[in-house]
């Protein structure tokens, strides 16, 4: 092979016949597939810049709403001889009234309030209440069995209005939308216009749609994605603790003190496979080995971080072991030169050259566990679950939560329209924990990272 | 090693919580689809107005949840099982197996199927009929049994629009389906007469020729729905010739995309589901593990809560999200006051 160039080097081609700067037919029809071929480059790319912009812009459309919400002012009067009929503040009496026993109250706040605003309408007080969410009952009863000394006083209130009115004033229910509504009536929405203009009702930025609990189908507007915000963390969490350790000391094995036969072989194949199993694949073994045979709790974190531990060991391994293999060699053969053991060598050379290129690929690893669904689908993930924030570590892992996609999942699913703009909400959210965790992976290698 | 170390402690904080979190503190509930708004309606209330935690509610269907249920007894199973539709003898045999003995019916309520099409379509009045002659496999044409011929809704019913037919029925996993074939399609197959030319070419056998006056069409002018509403409703908004197969909450809180059809001349309401004028529509229920009552808490009064007069009554939030709520709700709490077992046993 090597001495072919110089013999055909010796044949002289053809002369050139021409102007060298004139091109032939030959070089032409070269240059002008490499023009297409550019042009098709350039085209991919658009088409790809477009996806994003087109999906980017439709979240962002769609999903900003939710951040917003709708809330009425009003001035409840806590009569006392409805909170705390015997009157001694025992709040074990107090407590017996059910988030029922506070309509009365809420029907006469509104109307209250439109007779102050002087609005004539024949509205019922029931229905006026009806503008306000069903949740207003449960903030009222809360504040009162905290403040019991506040019963017999007015108190001045934001509750939430009913996600209607919120639709209404985002322009996502019209009045001829609502023609075949139950749910809301064009008097209804007349007195909404009244109170948007006397002030009282307006949209702010709604903190709870990050902080709160998951709501019931009746109660769109009260519904936030904190709790299973709070369930991927310790997803997250189990995932971290156990995939990292074990994934790292895994791949130092195979990569550093491993022989190099065939048992080794097939285990690096079945761990290359493992990394392409559909994760749907890692739920029911989650299911059967985790629930079935080990009777973990159903819906708990800890399950789903196991499931999603399994998921992301193959991920951590293969980038542990490019990490590892780009360190060269003459740093393994100086540590061994001047009498380190192997394991020193390693500890103290290799494993802090390969770090950033692990803290990569772990980072990127949990990302990706981290927008995962199908296997949480199956260990009773999806659901009304997400509604009880937990206090301890312990019931953190254990009682039962959700995730984040798995209640984006959930909402998206739900009847009412309202429910949709959360689950493009929650999209956001989602998009900028795994954006932020992805740029914390960019930056650690582009600091960190050698190049040898 | 730092990270030996840092290994070592996080698995010994996992282990440790793992044990002291062994006792169950909120009530777990799985089952239909359809009930789960409702269940989740009172699970909320509940929260807010006990000192119990909100219990969980999940959903995957009628039988995947009565199938969790009857897996045995114990903190890993499940308390409470939504149904849209009765539990079957098999099922109650499976759960007596594996320890199951004593099980609660709850009725709750009752809940309407509803046809539904795009808001700016054709209107439509449909019969079990029509939907029998659209949808069914084989239908019987001049005396012979052929493959459904039909493509538009006019060759069905001449009072129909020439749309062609596309109909979206809920998939089998779904205990809607199930109300749609007896109520709906079987109801056509016999009302037009072809049941018995399938049972005479079936040799007398009424089981089969059931089963064959169900059997869906699968030349694509029938789609199975596995998953929920949302998703036949998304195929509506696509397909705007399409007409879908809807709970009556779900139509309800959608009213400004979808157009209700009438069924033999009744539109369907609450008001007309619980009088019983409109034909399609199915009981509710709930079964509660009795052995688990005690142990679990809040179990009991979670039961109670769900029936009680202020949440499943006619001006209940149940009834304003869609449930028909059942006239005899005085029997069911009844039952639950007295957890009577089904079977009448105990």
């Amino acid at each position: 092979m090597t001495d072919m160039p110089i013999e055909n080097a010796g044949a002289a081609p053809a002369p050139r016949k021409g102007s060298l700067l004139e091109q032939d037919a030959r070089t032409r029809k070269r240059n002008r597939a490499e023009a297409r071929f550019k042009a098709y480059g350039i085209l991919a790319i658009a088409m790809g810049l477009l996806m994003l912009v087109i999906l980017l812009t439709t979240i962002v459309g769609r999903g900003t709403g939710a951040f917003q919400q709708t809330f009425l002012t009003v001035e409840v009067e806590l009569l006392e001889e409805k909170l705390d009929k015997k009157g001694n503040r025992d709040l074990a009496d107090i407590k017996k009234v059910s988030t029922f026993g506070y309509a009365p109250l809420m029907r006469a706040a509104l109307e209250a309030k439109v007779a102050e605003i002087g609005f004539e309408t024949d509205l019922k007080s029931k229905e006026m209440a009806a503008l306000l969410s069903k949740s207003a009952a449960a903030d009222l009863r809360n504040f009162v069995l905290e403040n019991p000394d506040m019963i017999g006083e007015t108190v001045e209130f934001k509750f939430l209005a009913q996600s209607r009115v919120d639709g209404y004033l985002k322009e996502r229910v019209t009045r001829a939308s609502i023609a075949n509504d139950k749910n809301i009536s064009a008097a209804q929405l007349d007195l909404v216009d009244a109170l948007v203009a006397e002030g009282s009702l307006q949209k702010q930025f709604n903190l709870a749609f990050i902080t709160g609990a998951d709501a019931s189908d009746q109660r769109p507007e009260a519904a936030g994605m904190g709790v299973s915000m709070i369930g991927s963390l310790f997803m997250m969490l189990v995932v971290l603790v156990l995939a990292l350790p074990i994934g790292v000391a895994a791949s130092i094995y195979l990569e550093e003190f491993a022989p190099k036969n065939w048992i080794t072989d097939i285990i690096e194949v079945n761990i290359a496979n493992l990394a392409a199993v559909p994760s749907i694949v890692f739920g029911i073994l989650g299911l059967a080995v985790f629930i079935n045979y080990m009777h973990l709790p159903n819906s708990a974190p800890l399950v789903g971080g196991l499931v999603l531990t399994l998921m992301t060991l193959p991920t951590i391994i293969i980038s542990t072991r490019a990490s590892l293999k780009a360190v060269p060699p003459s740093i393994r053969d100086a540590a061994l030169g001047v009498g380190a053991s192997k394991m020193q060598s390693v500890f103290h050379h290799v494993l802090p050259l390969a770090a950033p290129g692990i803290l990569t690929g772990t980072i990127i690893g949990l990302a990706q566990a981290l927008g995962e669904t199908a296997p949480l689908l199956l260990i009773g993930m999806v659901g009304f679950i997400a509604s009880n924030a937990p206090e301890t570590i312990g019931e953190g892992l254990m009682s039962p939560n959700s995730a984040m996609p798995a209640q984006i999942y959930e909402w998206a699913k739900r009847a009412d329209p309202a429910f949709y703009e959360r689950a493009w909400g929650g999209i956001i959210i989602l998009l900028v924990f795994l954006i932020t965790m992805n740029a914390i992976a960019v930056m650690l290698r582009r600091r960190f990272e050698r190049r040898w | 090693m730092s990270l030996t170390k840092l290994t070592t402690s996080a698995l010994a904080i996992a282990a440790l919580s793992a044990t002291t979190a062994a006792a169950r503190d909120q009530v777990q509930v799985a089952g239909s689809s359809t009930v789960l708004p409702y269940a989740s309606i009172v699970a909320e209330a509940f929260g807010e107005n006990f000192d119990f935690p909100t219990p969980v509610v999940e959903s995957g269907g009628s039988s995947a949840g009565l199938k969790r249920f009857c897996e045995g007894v114990g903190e890993n199973t499940i308390d409470v099982a939504n149904a849209s539709r009765k539990i079957k003898d098999s099922e109650v045999a499976v759960c007596a197996e594996n320890g199951v003995t004593d099980i609660i019916e709850v009725r709750i309520g009752y809940d309407g199927i509803v046809f539904a099409s795009d808001i700016n379509g054709n209107t439509f009045e449909f019969t079990p009929v029509d939907w029998y002659r659209a949808v069914s496999d084989k239908v019987v044409v001049d005396g012979a049994l052929v493959d459904n011929p039909y493509t538009t809704w006019d060759q069905v019913n001449p009072a129909f629009p020439a749309q062609p037919i596309q109909a979206y029925v809920p998939g089998t996993k779904h205990g809607t389906r199930e109300v749609f074939e007896d109520k709906v399609i079987l109801a056509g197959c016999e009302e037009t007469g072809d049941f018995e030319v399938i049972k005479a070419a079936m040799g007398d056998d009424k089981k089969a020729a059931e089963k064959a006056c169900i059997a869906l069409r699968t030349d694509g002018k029938s789609v199975d729905i596995d998953g929920d509403y949302t998703e036949t409703l998304a195929r509506i908004d696509s397909n705007k010739d399409g007409i879908g197969v809807f709970g009556l909450a779900f139509y309800e809180n959608n009213t400004d995309k979808l157009q209700v059809a009438t069924m033999s001349g009744i539109v369907p309401s609450t008001e007309s589901i619980a009088t019983g004028e409109y034909p399609v529509s199915r009981p509710l229920y709930f079964y509660v593990k009795k052995a688990h009552i005690g142990v679990i808490p809040g179990l009991k009064e979670y039961a109670e809560f769900f029936v009680a007069d202020e949440i499943a009554g006619p001006d209940g939030p149940l009834a304003e999200y869609g449930l028909v709520s059942d006239p005899e709700l005085a029997d069911t709490q009844g039952v639950v006051a007295d957890e009577a077992v089904l079977g009448g046993g105990s």
